[in-house]
Order: C-alpha cells, then structure tokens, then sequence
C-alpha cells in the first residue's frame, strides 16, 4: 500500500470507511458456508434435541407428545445403556492405546525412510484408504471358523467370534489395522517439528537414542499427540460399521452407536433414538473438553519453546 | 426406461393416454421372474398401467427400514408395497397400507392357503395379496441317517450318536442374533403349543416357551451344536451343510436346489422329511415366511394397483416364481401342479406345512418384540431355561411400552 501524506482526521475515517466495507464484504462472503453450516449441522442437531423431548415413533404418529426428559430418563436408568458405554469405552481406550504406540513405530519409520519415502508414506497410508465397511469384511471373512486364514492359521478347531473375548480381539484388531495410518500421518506432521539440531546437541552431549526420545522428541510432539489423541478417541467412541459388520453388536460388544441405530432405524423410536444420540454427543463433548483441559494444559509450554 | 418414466411423469398428474405407472417396491429377486410377471401384467393391461420395479436392498431389515421411511413420509412415489409376511400389523396400523375389500379381497384370497393368509390379515381384514410363501424343512444325510428323526429330541439323540462314531454329526441351525433365531423360537413355542403373544399388546409365554428354550439351550450345549451356531444365519447354514460337517439342517428350499449345482455328491445323500416335532404326537407348527403385496396409502392409482397385483400374484405368475425363482406359492392347488412336482419334489411337505402353519406374534411393535426375543435369547448355549420365560416376559413387556431401550 503506498503512503502519501493526508490529513490524519480524513486518513482515518477512509480507513474505518474501508475497513467498515471489508467487514461486510466479508460478512457477504461467509455467509453462504454460515446458512450452510446452519442448515446441516445445526438444524439436525436441535431437531434431535426437540425429538429426544418427545414421545416420537413413526409408527404411532397420533400419539406424538411432549414427554420431557422422560426419554432421558428411561435412557440413563436402563442396564443396556451403561453396560452400552463400557462395551464402547473398552474398544475405544484398548484401539486408541495401540494405535498410538503403533502409529509412533509408524510415523518414526515413515519420518526417517531414507530411500523411496513417497512411496512408503503412500503404501502405509492404504488401509485408511479403504471404506470402513470393506475392511471389516474383509476382516470378518478372515475370522469366518470355517474358510478364514486366522482360524486355521492358529489351528483353532472353535469359533472365535462365538465368543465375547474372541469378537473383540477381532473388532479391536480390524479398528487398528484401519485407523493406524490416520494416527501415523498426524504423528508425522509432529515429528517434523522437532528440529534436528536439538538431537544433534543432546548426541554431543552424550544422550542415548532412548534419552533423546523420551526428552525431546515427546515433549516437543506433546501438541501433535493430544490432536491424534483427540481425534482419534471421538472417532472410536462412535465406533458403528465394524461391530455392526462382524456381528451387529452380538456376544456382549454392542456399543452406544448401535443402541443408536436400533432404536431409531429398528424401531423407529425417534424419541428414544433421539435421546441417545444426544447423550453421545454429550460424552463426546466431555471427552474432548478432558483431553483439551488435561493435556492442553501440558502441551502448552512445548508449543511455547518453539 | 427413461422414456417410459418421462412419459409417465406427464400421465400422472393428467389424464393424456390415462396410462399409469404404478411403482413396485420389491426385493432383488435373481431369477427375474418378478420382473417378467410386471412386464407381462403391464401388457395385459391394454395400457392401462405400467409397473415400473424398484429394487430394495437384499437384506430384510434393510428392506423395511427404506420403505418404513418412505411411507412415514408419505411418499406418494411408490403404489405397491413387497412386504414381508410380519411386517402387516405395523404398516396396517400406521395407516401406510390399503385394506382389501369385496371383490378386489375375494379375488387374491380365492384358493390360498389358511397360513399365507393369515400373515396378510390384521384385525380381521385382508391387507395383502400372497405372493409367495416359505417353510423349513428338515434336511438330513440318509447315508448317516437311515430314518429322519421326529421330534427335536430324537434329531438330538442320533446327532449325539454320530458325534460318539466320529462321523459328521452337527445339527445347522439359525443361531445369530437376528430375525431367523426368532423363526426358531416362534416355531418351537407354536409347536409345543403356546404362544408368545395372545393379543397384540398381551405376552403369553408359558410352559411352552420354557420347553423351546430348553430345546434350544440342550442343542447348543451339546455336542450336535456347530461350534458357529451363534453367527449362523440360513446360508452358513447351507454351507455347512455342503462341506459335509452335518448331519442334519433346518432350513428353506433353496438350500435343495443349491446342493444339486454346489456339490452334487452331497446332494446325492441329501434327504427331506418334515419339520422335527416338539411332542410326538403334535405336528410342528413351523413359522412361515413369503412376501405379501399391498397398495400403498399414498399411491395415486389405488384401483390400478390392485388390479396389477391380482395379476401378478396369480396362479401362472406364482408358478413361474416357484419353477423360476424357487419361491413356494400360496395357491394350494399349484402344489398339485406337475410342473411343481420335479424341482419341489417335497411339494407335499410344504403345502401340509402351510395348512399347519405358525407365525409370528401379530402386533405393530413385532421388530421391539423380536429384538427383545434375539437379544434375551442370545447366545444360544448361554440360555438357562428357568429364568428365560421372565426375563423374555418382561423384555418383551417393556418392548411393547416403546417406552425402554432395547
């Protein structure tokens, strides 16, 4: 912008003048995403909230009433919601947890791969690349007793996914196999901020390859880790496709998302079904607000020494 | 295709040509021969109307919940409704289908069999035309069995006996969680007498649901048991029973003719006999299944509707279905058909089957009340049939409230 010399009081008011348009020129331009964004987030979520109210089945249509938070009580009161929880919060934290560890492993090899690294970040990127529901089956066939590779491969002369131990090792191993990739790539976006002079000062100094991991390369990914963390635990807590495919949520590992599913699309019971899915939505919130409050706090000196 | 959409497009809403086009919702049938029964409907029609298939996903539940959507949402889209035989409580009593009435009513229910039509019927009036049916049979190995057993006690000893000689000896059943266990229950309870509903809000379960469950849970701990029993549904079952791990199965028709292209050896060996009783001296009263057609509240061409489903669920068309595409008719006089005697050679099984039929418990709620049944019941060895009847009781209760999770 050039500068030529005005009288400050006429300077200023084109500036607000200017400002003052940009403003709504701006305005004018977000708009279209904000009545978007309105039309598909925001009105579903307050209509499940306005249902989840209501005593709603599209099979009773004339015996639609307000009811409260009847919905929610049921909901909360009911064994099958909590024993929902815990079968939904074993597969999150037993998924998250290897995949951290794993994707780690992933994101170090993918980070240092000398030659060909394109192709290396490509080829390990390819089970995210795949539609959830493809995976799982192909993973169920792969468990089926009686043509599968696993079974025969370990011999197993039972069924594995007749029983609970069995389907979840199985669901729990189709989830990582699926998502490690995804936790691997924002992994790798947090090693790449760790500069490299650091590990070569820390290796003057004498600091074992393990030394260097755990002080620098950790403490400097904390911001990288708490995202793939975050993100990663919301998506497993709404874990749906994979249970639903290998067994719809049979043998104990029926998960929230299902309840879900059966009561609004099995049963048509919008109330209820409503209900529960906003109860979803809530735990997810508070997970979120956990890690944002618990590890935010401890990331944020990391983020500060960079 | 387009053509005849576009032209319909414009037909509808005026009366040019006065031809209509009537849109069938129907599952994905492989042989074609519902395809061919709308194409010659149509024609016979003299242009009165033209059925256009809509294909529905190929499984059941799938199925309902598209068209569930549909007519909750009065979709005016759609004239003929293929429902499953338990879905006519629930699409009757939410208002989403027609009743069949004076001649239109005479004309489909004229020769079908009492059990199909008692699936279409619903507070005593008639709500779809049968278009086909289906029963399970017992299917056996006769190179291991000598004579088929006839009660599931019996079925159970000689499986027993099989598995103390080392020879193939499971007994294939549908175990999942899912829609079919519920088949097994419900024809078991029937069987053995009793019921699980005696109104559409009023649970029955008595004595006789202890018994079925006690059958079910002494099965599954057995040795006769598959050891997927609790993942089988109808085509693990099949297939087990092609890869010669079994001794018996239960299950629908198709699995004759499958063995026949699949493994001709097996098929060699493969014997039918009726479904295995619960008393001796009582017939099983074997849960049926089949589709049903109805017209659709929201249809604009009502009249036209019914006319094309009379034509496509006639007696030409059902034995087309039945030769073509291995659906059993409800016309219990196509079971004297000798062009159904060679590829139903156990035509006389299914038609008795369908005089003594069982169905499911008729209500509006009848998916909450099969969702309360398969999930109480599974897995199957993990039954204990003291506590099943109460807690089924009042699983189900809470089921039919639609005031609880299930």
């Amino acid at each position: 912008m050039s500068t030529v010399a005005a009288p400050a009081g006429q300077a200023r008011k084109g500036m607000t003048d200017r400002t003052r348009s940009e403003r709504k020129l701006g305005l004018m331009l977000i708009a279209p995403a904000v009545v978007l964004m309105i039309a598909v987030t925001a009105y579903p979520i307050i209509y499940a909230f306005v249902l989840s109210l209501q005593r709603s089945d599209l099979r009773f249509p004339n015996a639609s009433k307000f009811i409260g938070l009847d919905n929610y009580g049921s909901v909360l009161s009911s064994s099958l919601w909590w024993s929902d929880v815990f079968h939904t919060l074993v597969i999150t934290v037993a998924t998250v947890a290897i995949e951290l560890v794993l994707g780690m492993l992933l994101a170090l090899a993918m980070h240092r791969a000398i030659f060909a690294r394109g192709a290396v970040r490509a080829i390990a990127l390819i089970p995210y690349g795949i539609v959830t529901v493809v995976a799982a089956f192909s993973w169920r066939y792969a468990w089926e007793a009686d043509s599968g590779w696993i079974p025969h491969l370990l011999g197993l002369k039972t069924d594995p996914l007749a029983s609970t131990s069995g389907s979840y090792i199985a669901v729990i191993i189709s989830e990582v196999w699926k998502t490690t990739p995804f936790m691997a790539l924002l992994l790798l976006g947090g090693l790449a901020l760790v500069p490299d002079e650091l590990h070569e000062a820390a290796r003057v100094d004498g600091a074992t390859t393990w030394q260097r991991f755990w002080k620098i390369t950790i403490p400097l990914m904390k911001p990288a880790i708490l995202v793939a963390l975050l993100f990663r635990t919301l998506d497993a807590f709404r874990v749906f496709d994979t249970v639903y495919i290998f067994n719809a949520g049979a043998h104990g590992t029926e998960t929230v998302s299902i309840l879900g599913y059966n009561q609004l699309l099995n049963r048509l019971n919008l109330g209820l079904g409503s209900a529960v899915s906003v109860l979803i939505f809530v735990l997810v919130a508070i997970i979120a607000a956990v890690f944002i409050k618990g590890f935010g706090a401890a990331a944020a000196p990391g983020g500060k020494k960079t | 295709m387009l053509a005849i959409v576009g032209l319909a497009g414009c037909g509808g809403s005026g009366a040019s040509g006065g031809r209509a086009t009537l849109n069938y919702y129907i599952f994905p049938e492989p042989s074609g021969s519902f395809a061919k029964a709308a194409a010659d409907c149509s024609k016979a029609s003299g242009g009165r109307y033209q059925i256009v298939i809509n294909t529905l996903p190929s499984a059941s539940d799938a199925q309902r919940q598209q068209l569930v959507r549909r007519l909750a949402a009065k979709d005016s889209s759609i004239d003929i409704v293929g429902m499953d035989v338990n879905w006519t409580a629930e699409f009757a009593e939410a208002g989403w289908i027609r009743p069949w009435t004076g001649a239109n009513a005479a004309a489909v229910r004229r020769g079908v069999l009492p059990g199909p039509i008692a699936t279409a019927t619903w507070k005593g009036k008639l709500f779809g035309a049968p278009l086909n049916s289906n029963t399970q049979l017992l299917w056996y190995r006769k190179d291991l069995v000598p004579n088929p057993p006839k009660t599931w006690n019996e079925m159970l000893q000689d499986a027993i006996k099989l598995a103390k000689q080392g020879k193939p000896h499971y007994i294939e059943e549908q175990g999942a969680q899912y829609e079919g266990y519920v088949v097994w229950f419900n024809s078991l309870v029937d069987s053995a007498g009793g019921q699980i509903l005696s109104g559409p809000s009023t649970v029955a379960l008595g004595p006789s649901a202890k018994r079925a469950a006690s059958i079910i849970a002494d099965l599954a701990k057995s040795k006769a048991a598959d050891p997927s029993l609790s993942n089988d549904q109808e085509d693990q079952a099949r297939l087990a029973f092609e890869q010669g791990k079994a001794a018996f199965e239960i299950n629908y028709p198709f699995v004759y003719p499958s063995a026949q292209s699949d493994v001709p050896k097996i098929a060699k060996v493969m014997g039918y006999a009726p479904y295995p009783r619960v008393d001796a001296g009582k017939p099983a009263r074997v849960t049926i299944g089949g589709i049903n057609l109805a017209v659709s509240s929201y249809s604009t061409h009502p009249a036209a509707a019914y006319a094309a489903i009379a034509c496509m669920a006639n007696r030409p068309h059902q034995l087309t279905d039945a030769v073509k595409g291995g659906l059993p008719p409800t016309l219990g006089s196509l079971f004297d058909d000798p062009a159904l005697a060679k590829p139903y050679p156990f035509h006389q099984l299914i038609k008795q089957q369908l005089i003594d039929y069982g169905i499911r418990p008729k209500t509006p709620a009848y998916s909450d009340v099969s969702l309360a049944i398969q999930k109480t019941l599974s897995p199957p060895d993990g039954i204990t049939p003291a506590s099943a009847v109460s807690s089924l009781t009042s699983q189900i209760k809470s089921a039919l409230t639609s005031g609880e999770l299930l």
